[in-house]
């Protein structure tokens, strides 16, 4: 076989390799969802992220609008401080309120912000005043076993 | 027996361990050294990728696929218990990516190119080839066994997403064409859980370590083997075995190291 030819043949491995690459990375993975457009950042303040992680979405009538950006503890108010990237082409009211939610029973957390009624938009870098941290189940079950023990022993439980 | 006759098996043993190390880490040494040499006739690197990486095609785009319709198929048959049968493309596209694509693709090219390069050389060695090169002052290092390890280097990412590439659209046959799961879903889910940098390109740098790693050990294994008959077929063996060890433990080491619960 010819040099030429040989040439020919490697040129064609690695394109091959290089569509492969490009399938897994664009079908295959999240490189797409990663530049969607432009987006600005918005960030909210809980008593308790949860599980939440970076990169979960963020949710607006169940339609995804942006990703979290970065979780951090403010050491001030010790709460914890969660930005958010919402695309450009979402604005939300300035009362929008934020809840850390579960997708299903055991699913991963997201952000899911509800629209208030203020003529006004949230802007790259404001704050979301109203949130709802998420739900821990320990705290839960704490609060129902100190709720019952409030009410006292039931009226019949001497027989 | 005195102690110092039972002891002596003992360091002559540690003695030839550290020996065949250092004899390993010159022979790398020398192999880097001979890279840009390499790099600078390059058409001897093209042809080595030609004969390397072309024609490891058919048996890695088989596998992938293979090892894609059955992986498909296996975890149909658990996911559906649990009704999370959508999440099928999620799993086996992390599985090939993160692992079977880099790890399979490194025993297969062992098997398939691996032994090819050691008995090359090995011949070589055998008839005197080298010997011949080195009267003419050719460096048979940089004109032979550079070539080759950087064409191996090359070759082996490419083929471990080729394999990674083929497994997935190979699931995606079994999954939505044969059983009917979802084709929305089945993209969908893979793309909310597959990471371009911390699965797909930690997977390539895997199969890049693997390629050193194999390329190594069958050069080695050819330029060290002796010069009959027998000692190229037992190199030839020693590749094998060799390289299929060094990637499984490299393989748990980068697992280990790149895939850290966050």
């Amino acid at each position: 076989m010819t040099r030429k030819n040989i040439e020919i043949l490697v040129g064609l491995f690695v394109l091959v390799g290089a569509l492969c690459v490009v399938f897994l990375a664009l079908q295959a993975a999240n490189l797409a969802s990663f530049k969607v457009g432009r987006s600005y950042t918005l960030t909210a303040s809980f008593d308790n992220v949860g599980g939440l992680k970076v990169r979960a979405p963020v949710r607006s009538a169940g339609v995804t609008v942006g990703r979290v950006a970065d979780i951090a503890l403010d050491t001030k108010t010790f709460q914890g401080v969660v930005s958010m990237e919402i695309e450009q082409r979402f604005v939300f009211p300035r009362d929008t309120s934020a809840k850390i939610l579960t997708a299903g029973l055991l699913g991963d957390q997201y952000v899911g912000l509800e629209p208030g009624g203020d003529d006004k938009n949230l802007a790259q870098g404001d704050a979301i005043r109203l949130t709802q941290s998420a739900v821990v189940l320990e705290n839960l079950i704490g609060q129902f076993l100190y709720n019952k023990a409030a009410e006292g022993p039931p009226p019949n439980a001497k027989k | 027996m005195t102690p110092a006759q039972a002891l002596q098996p003992i360091g002559a043993r540690t003695l030839e361990v550290l020996r065949s190390l250092g004899r390993n880490a010159f022979f790398f040494a020398e192999l880097l050294k001979h890279v840009p040499s390499a790099l600078y006739r390059f058409y001897l690197v093209v042809a080595q990728i030609h004969k390397i990486g072309n024609y490891s095609i058919v048996i890695i785009a088989a596998s992938g696929l293979a090892v894609g319709f059955v992986l498909a198929l296996q975890m149909y048959y658990a996911l559906v218990k649990y009704g999370a049968d959508e999440s099928l493309g999620l799993i086996v596209n992390l599985a090939l990516v993160r692992e079977l694509g880099p790890v399979v693709t490194a025993l297969l090219f062992a098997g398939r190119a691996g032994t090819s390069l050691t008995a090359e050389i090995g011949l070589m060695k055998a008839g005197e080839q080298l010997a011949a090169m080195e009267m003419m002052a050719i460096d048979p290092r940089s004109r032979v066994l550079a070539p080759r390890f950087v064409g191996g280097i090359v070759s082996m990412p490419i083929l471990a997403v080729l394999f990674s590439t083929i497994g997935i659209l190979g699931a995606y046959v079994v999954a939505v064409l044969l059983i009917g799961v979802d084709a929305g879903s089945f993209w969908s889910i893979m793309q909310s859980g597959v990471d371009v940098f911390k699965d797909v390109g930690n997977g390539i740098v895997k199969s890049l370590m693997f390629g050193i790693a194999c390329t190594f050990v069958a050069l080695y294994q050819g330029f060290e083997a002796k010069a009959t008959p027998e000692g190229v077929a037992q190199a030839t063996t020693r590749t094998v075995v060799i390289s299929s060890l060094a990637v499984l433990t490299l393989d748990f080491l980068l697992t280990a190291l790149m895939f850290s619960t966050e």
